[in-house]
């Protein structure tokens, strides 16, 4: 739907789409609680939508509109939900990872420092092959480990960084073996397999709720679109791509859940009907929606709006008229 | 009136007295950097912290800016209240992608859902003989990020004060401190106080040209000031303190006092402090302005490290003086 609306105008810019490496984001996120926090890149749209923020605020977020959960301030590759404990989408390759080592932090220091006994929040960090030989990473693999912070470091690798495969990238390919380099376990899971990776995900946040430390966790998946919906996606084999398809997560726990008479083809069917419907409503939604009116344009710069400083009349430049147009000369 | 009792200390004793000050009023406020703990500070700012409020409220890290920046952020964003030391200002270039994206645009991209209340401080400007990297000035590099406040300290006075206060802002601040200021002397009050981040300060009032200095500047300025009044000349000297919003008030009501207008920085020309402040000044008060401003900086060159050559990078007070003369005509 999103890449429908992409091509309809009705969002722009840089959209990375998740199809292909479900299982992953449900197999973990839907373990949580809404206090643990979840720290996501620019492929975040379906993080956003595992941990709770409602299809309404991601797709009107996308349009671009004031309902959206970042009020169209941020778009595709930032949102963000305070009630959710979704700490952000992360445009740059790795950025996000220190701000997820940073709420795990929180997590330990709120424990042991502000004496909260019963502070057991876990966070998790999501990001790809490609981010596995950024700084950042390595970097927070070792401060996690040091002081034992409750975070899953999640590796989405879909085996590509936009054209750049990832053994041509990376001399160890076999990414769960740097955990143990840094203190940590590290385990190697089937990532188009949602069953394995909840299994995998409860040891791992158990783990770090328990106190014990950080897990890296490889999740081997693969998205069935481009790296963006900009991405012409020439590089892969087709070949590679038909694999992968063959294993859809989705299609695979269709098959599981009636094979073992978990659900029936009706109950299935209802559900995708369900899922539709909200797909629909949330486009409504987000196309009828307000866009941002000028005066938004000052909101949110500072989160104290004195940052603005003092004006030559003296007066505190945000109690100028001109801040609440939105038209003030910043 | 209250009779101010006031006790004497350094410059580094002053931002460790604000520091103290606030890790025991919010158990959230903590430190965080390389060398901050055990050792105490690269500049004694944090000596004996450790040893008071344990070592995860004053947090050795491991030597990734990028990353324990990055880590503070998302501590701010999930409750706690960091200060992050740059053992040299010059360090926390490796963290621009944090101090950027993160503290500067997050608050906004988010919504305004999550706030940064973060300081990131430590001493830059150049000192004796450091050398290209560590002599750098990085306010002119962090000056264009939206979102962030920037402050430098000049006096024990206000090192405290805006310690504090930047502690306490919501926004994500950076205090400027500068490595040969550290061991300034100065008898403060014993009471609490606390400076206003966006405020300026009236160094010294004058009728005839307004001298916008900051930092270790302000100190080369009051030099030039006691020759330019026996040369019969009144300055009024204003250390602008907050480098990013600029007061525009105490600035503005200056320039129409004297309608002359000289800055003397220790940034390099290009894009400097003092580029963005003759701008503010031309936008704001050009038609106060009975001459073209004047402004002094290092030039666009990589500190040497020879003392004779370093010393040409930095304005000295004889240069001051010069151009007080010039645009006083």
């Amino acid at each position: 739907m999103c890449a429908q609306m992409y091509y309809r105008g009705k969002m722009f810019g840089f959209v990375h789409l998740y199809n292909g490496q479900e299982a992953v984001s449900t197999g973990f996120i839907k373990l949580l609680k809404q206090q643990d926090s979840v720290v996501s890149t620019y492929r975040d749209h379906v993080h956003a939508l595992s941990k709770g923020v409602p299809a309404r605020a991601v797709m009107s977020e996308l349009f671009g509109k004031t309902t959206g959960c970042c009020r169209g301030q941020g778009g595709s590759m930032h949102m963000f939900s305070r009630e959710h404990n979704l700490l952000g989408g992360f445009a740059f390759i790795g950025e996000g990872i220190p701000v997820a080592t940073g709420a795990a932090f929180t997590s330990k220091y709120k424990r042991e420092v502000l004496k909260e006994a019963d502070c057991d929040h876990v966070t998790l960090a999501f990001f790809g092959d490609g981010t596995c030989n950024n700084g950042q990473f390595f970097e927070c693999l070792n401060m996690a480990a040091l002081w034992k912070l409750p975070i899953v470091f999640v590796v989405e690798n879909n085996l590509w960084a936009i054209g750049m495969s990832h053994l041509r990238a990376t001399s160890d390919p076999q990414i769960y073996k740097k955990g143990p380099a840094f203190g940590m376990p590290g385990i190697h899971v089937d990532g188009m397999d949602v069953l394995k990776v909840r299994e995998v995900a409860k040891e791992a946040i158990g783990r770090a709720r328990r106190g014990e430390g950080p897990t890296l966790v490889e999740c081997e998946t693969y998205r069935f679109r481009g790296h963006s919906l900009a991405d012409p996606d020439e590089l892969r084999d087709p070949a590679e791509k038909a694999h992968y398809a063959a294993r859809d997560p989705i299609t695979a726990l269709k098959k599981y859940l009636i094979e073992n008479s978990l659900a029936s083809e009706a109950d299935l069917k209802a559900i995708d009907k369900k899922i539709d419907e909200v797909v629909e409503d949330a486009v409504e939604f987000a196309d009828e929606s307000p866009v941002p009116s000028q005066s938004q344009l000052l909101e949110n710069v500072f989160a104290d709006p004195k940052g603005f400083g003092i004006g030559p009349d003296g007066r505190y430049r945000c109690e100028d008229p001109k801040f609440t147009e939105g038209t003030a000369h910043v | 009136m209250s009779i101010i009792t006031r006790h004497e200390l350094l410059l580094f004793e002053a931002l460790r007295e604000g520091l103290e000050e606030e890790m025991e009023r919010d158990p959230r406020v903590y430190v965080m950097g390389e060398d901050v703990g055990h050792y105490g500070g690269s500049y004694k700012v944090t000596k004996g912290l450790a040893t008071k409020f344990g070592d995860l409220r004053v947090l050795d890290t491991p030597i990734a800016e990028n990353s324990f920046t990055g880590m503070g952020i998302g501590a701010a964003m999930t409750g706690l209240r960091p200060i992050v030391e740059g053992m040299n200002m010059g360090f926390l270039l490796l963290a621009f992608n944090q101090i950027s994206n993160n503290c500067g645009m997050l608050h906004y991209t988010s919504g305004g859902q999550f706030t940064i209340p973060i300081v990131i401080r430590g001493p830059g400007g150049v000192g004796r003989q450091l050398g290209a990297e560590h002599s750098q000035r990085l306010e002119s590099y962090f000056q264009s990020i939206p979102g962030i406040q920037m402050v430098a300290c000049s006096t024990p006075y206000n090192a405290k004060g805006l310690m504090k206060a930047a502690i306490r802002s919501e926004n994500p601040v950076i205090l400027f401190e500068h490595v040969l200021l550290y061991n300034l002397k100065e008898r403060i009050p014993d009471e609490d106080y606390i400076c206003n981040l966006e405020e300026a300060e009236m160094v010294r009032p004058g009728e005839h040209v307004t001298i916008l200095t900051y930092s270790r500047m302000r100190y080369h300025v009051m030099q030039a000031a006691k020759t330019l009044v026996n040369k019969g000349y009144d300055p009024e000297v204003i250390d602008i303190r907050s480098l990013k919003p600029f007061d525009l008030y105490t600035i503005g009501n200056s320039v129409k006092k004297t309608h002359r207008v000289l800055i003397v920085e220790e940034c390099m020309r290009t894009g400097g402090i003092g580029a963005s402040l003759i701008a503010a000044i031309t936008e704001n008060f050009n038609d106060y302005l009975d001459a073209p401003i004047m402004c002094l900086s290092s030039q666009d060159v990589p500190t040497p490290y020879a003392g004779t050559l370093e010393e040409w990078t930095v304005v000295q007070p004889a240069q001051i003086v010069a151009a007080v003369e010039q645009l006083c005509q």
